[in-house]
């Protein structure tokens, strides 16, 4: 999930949601302060650059130092599987009923 | 990039937060020609103002950011719009609707990867837009349903006569909405989700 040593990106989806593990620390930079006040409650990642106005690809690499520093923790999304989870399912349609 | 700076941006409203149970997310991608109703469609069923993301491409296809120092490439920016529904205290269902310029749809990196389905938006005035996205998602494996928006001035034809237009298999649903209609969407959203329910229920069959 973290960026290796040669700075590669964390494997971050539009809908992982991001949750801030620590207040900013006096070192983060203005972009990571910002990020790290959106997420005191889980957000996704799409959401964090919909706020930001920052483009997807670049609150990734954001979220990448983030993720390195431990200052935020990602959950990551459920994604389609070659065998669909039916019970997944159930709930999004039960979620969907009460709408 | 001008970034605002910390202090002026605004963030979720307050009653707009998920809850700290919130473990992880699902999404869906609306898809459809220029003017179909996409963003109206997923406003009419989200729960939070819907929001825009954005990315910027280049020709290729490839985020720029890490392309500095190599040659100019045309970067274009894609914004396109997104919606959540909160379906459990920690499942959380997003709708993304695609911008209307087709040949960005399959460049953003993770739009479509793992999305659990997908809705085809049709404007009856402009169908040939939907044959390449159809086209697509069949390539990608990405399960879809059709909806039809009801435009006055759209011409209206019989849902055999678009399934033989569109070329689709007797299986995929094809379903009419109003797009304004928070019920009518809902419903184009379970009639995508019974289907993929239908899909996963065959599979473990066999
Ligand atoms: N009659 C009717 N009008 C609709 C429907 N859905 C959307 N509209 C109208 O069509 C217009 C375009 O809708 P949008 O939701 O902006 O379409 P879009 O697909 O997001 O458009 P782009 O993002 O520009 O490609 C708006 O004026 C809507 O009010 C529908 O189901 N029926
Ligand atoms: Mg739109």
């Amino acid at each position: 999930m973290v960026a290796g040593p040669d700075g590669e990106r964390a494997d971050i989806d539009l809908v992982t949601l991001i949750v801030a593990r620590a207040d900013p620390p006096p070192s983060a930079t203005p972009e990571q302060a910002a990020m790290l006040r959106l997420c005191t409650a889980p957000i996704s990642v799409a959401e964090l650059s919909a706020y930001l106005s920052l483009p997807f690809s670049v609150v990734t690499v954001l979220l990448t130092e983030l993720l390195a520093a431990e200052l935020v923790q990602a959950r990551a999304p459920i994604v389609r599987q070659a065998l669909p989870d039916r019970s997944l399912l159930e709930a999004v349609m039960h979620g969907l009923q009460r709408l | 990039m001008d970034f605002k700076g910390s202090d002026t941006i605004p963030g979720p409203r307050t009653e707009d937060h998920l809850p700290h149970t919130a473990q992880a997310a699902v999404k869906i991608v609306i898809v459809g020609g220029f003017g179909v109703g996409k963003t109206t469609m997923v406003g009419s069923v989200s729960e939070i103002r819907p929001l825009t993301t954005e990315e910027t491409m280049t020709q290729a296809g490839i985020g720029v950011d890490d392309n500095f120092g190599s040659e100019t490439k045309t970067a274009t920016t894609v914004a396109m719009d997104f919606g959540r529904i909160s379906i459990t205290d920690q499942l959380v269902l997003y709708l993304f609707g695609t911008p209307g310029q087709e040949r960005f749809w399959f460049l953003w990196n993770g739009l479509f990867e793992g999305a659990l389905g997908a809705v085809v938006l049709i404007d009856t005035r402009r169908l040939e837009v939907s044959f390449d996205v159809i086209g697509r998602l069949e390539e990608r494996g990405v399960p879809f349903v059709v909806a039809v928006n009801s435009f006055p001035d759209g011409p209206r034809y019989p849902i055999p006569e678009l399934r033989t237009a569109l070329d689709l298999a007797d299986e995929i649903p094809i379903i009419e909405c109003d797009a304004r209609r928070r019920a009518s969407s809902r419903d184009v959203l379970m009639t995508l989700l019974r289907f993929l329910h239908s899909l996963a229920r065959a599979k473990a069959r066999a």
